[in-house]
């Protein structure tokens, strides 16, 4: 019999916004690349507390700064983080993140280096960052249903057991949470094609089709076209992807699309790290299919838990948002079982099914939004990339 | 002892080599480690659970896929239902399908 999850609760943080976070960062976040020294000389200073080096910031302009802003700002907005100190080089710059983390109502500092130099900046903010982690750590848990959770989704390193069993896995996951509250979340622009006909019709309206096949031609029109030399044969499907036996990107897409389930649909389609508004359910991701790129832009959009289906073994983590990782390949799961929190190898034997493996899933998310740590998290994985759309000035 | 090791091997035989996901399929997905040209899998469909018999005629690394039917140059291949792609090699029934022998009508 399947297990009800519809009342089913978790200990966890309610931000001043309301929004639920299962983790209870204390971050201190460059606004840009050269800031990352004064930013990490904190975090060794304050324990408690964790420092996320980027490489940009600097003369970007356009829609690729307004890209930069939502992605520093919704890092640090995220309900997994309870306090913010900002370093910027710059006081302008500085103020625009720290003014977008407030509107959250956490509580965020900014400090910045010019006319300050490192070690003045190091110290004012590092006495900001130990007010925030004495206050932060006295922050208590409380019970929260577990469809108030934002889940995302991204799969990687895939193979032809991903389509066989973690990712139906996923997708089996939403099936039975979307309907009750939850907010979901897919993307990987790249990897829907060669199943973009099947996509656009698991939309959820006509609005939202167009929008899902406009920003999918834009992906062909804008990137492919313009910077493919023969084809894109030599990185999708990826090295590692042909190794596990995938051959086509139609293959490959076909498998992806098993995140989403048999009765999910979308409601709309985001801009990279745009924080969903219209309500609980799926929403489409306009995103690039590299794993950390695609994490993190969920985490700035706001999703607290990434569910990640692995078939050759992909290790990514973020730092503010913990991967559960989910494989079904038994190779991998003898060569790198350190790296994979559901084990759904059974899918494969016949010994497990789908809606199992499903429940598992949701078992792990909510162990994981009480405190477990993910694989990645135990193994320090904190891949925080930024997508940056053309060249700077 | 006896029953524990007759159990497994009952549970050995049960267990598939090969899985495919829609009936109308024409290449399935090796699922086991190490099999071995001349192998009768016991292939199994996900969609309805039913199963057939088909032999391996190569050594097949897990996760690459079977020819289920003869598959000639030009002729599409059938996965999740779907066109995944023209051969552009030959397969015979059992036979290696991997990017020597298929590849996308796309690009």
């Amino acid at each position: 019999m399947a297990l009800d999850f519809t009342n089913a609760t978790v200990r966890a943080w309610r931000r001043e916004n309301g929004r639920v976070g299962v983790r209870n960062h204390v971050l201190i976040l460059p606004v840009d690349d050269i800031s990352n020294a004064a930013c990490e000389a904190v975090a060794n200073n304050v324990k408690g507390t964790m420092a996320i080096p980027h490489a940009y910031g600097r003369l970007q302009f356009g829609e690729d700064l307004e890209l930069h802003f939502r992605t520093i700002i919704g890092t640090g907005a995220n309900p997994n983080v309870a306090a913010v100190v900002v370093i910027g080089i710059e006081p302008e710059w500085t103020r625009t993140v720290v003014e977008g983390i407030a509107r959250t109502g956490k509580p965020v500092e900014g400090f910045w280096i010019e006319q300050n130099g490192d070690f003045e900046t190091i110290r004012r903010a590092s006495w900001k960052a130990k007010e925030f982690v004495h206050w932060a750590s006295e922050l208590q848990k409380e019970d929260v249903p577990l469809t108030d959770l934002w889940v995302s989704t991204k799969c990687g390193e895939s193979d032809t057991t991903t389509g066989l069993s973690s990712c139906p896995t996923v997708g089996n996951m939403y099936d039975k949470l979307l309907p009750h509250g939850l907010y979901g979340v897919f993307g990987e622009t790249s990897e829907i094609t060669g199943a973009e006909h099947i996509c656009v019709k698991r939309a959820a309206s006509p609005e939202a089709a167009e929008k899902f096949m406009k920003t999918w031609q834009a992906y062909q029109d804008e990137v492919i076209e313009p910077f493919k030399t023969s084809d894109l044969s030599d990185s999708q499907p990826t090295k590692g992807n042909i190794l596990g036996g995938l051959t086509t990107i139609e293959e490959k897409a076909l498998g992806n699309l098993e995140k989403i389930g048999r009765s999910s649909s979308y409601i709309d389609v985001l801009e990279p790290a745009e924080a969903p508004a219209k309500g609980p359910g799926l929403y489409f991701m306009d995103t690039s299919s590299a794993a950390a790129e695609c994490v993190t832009l969920m985490a700035a959009a706001g999703y607290v838990i990434h569910t990640f289906p692995t078939g050759q073994g992909n290790v990514v983590g973020n730092p503010i948002v913990p991967v559960i990782k989910i494989s079904g390949n038994p190779r991998t799961l003898r060569t790198m079982s350190e790296h994979i929190d559901v084990d759904v190898t059974g899918v494969l034997t016949r010994e497990m099914t789908i809606e199992q493996a499903g429940d598992a899933l949701i078992e792990m998310i909510r162990r994981t939004a009480n405190g477990r740590f993910t694989a990645a998290e135990a193994l320090g994985h904190r891949e925080f990339s930024m997508t940056k759309l053309y060249r700077s000035a | 002892m006896l029953e524990v090791q007759a159990r497994g091997v009952a549970q050995m035989a049960t267990r598939p080599h090969l899985l495919v996901h829609h009936k109308g399929d024409n290449v399935g997905v090796v699922v086991v480690e190490g099999l071995t040209a001349g192998t009768e899998m016991l292939a199994v469909c996900t969609e309805d659970d039913s199963d057939f018999r088909i032999t391996a005629k190569a050594d097949i690394p897990i996760g690459h896929k079977v020819a289920l039917t003869a598959l000639r140059a030009g002729e599409t291949v059938i996965k999740y239902g779907e066109d995944i792609g023209k051969m552009v090699g030959d397969a015979e029934t059992g036979g290696h399908v991997h990017t020597h022998n298929l590849k996308t009508k796309r690009w």
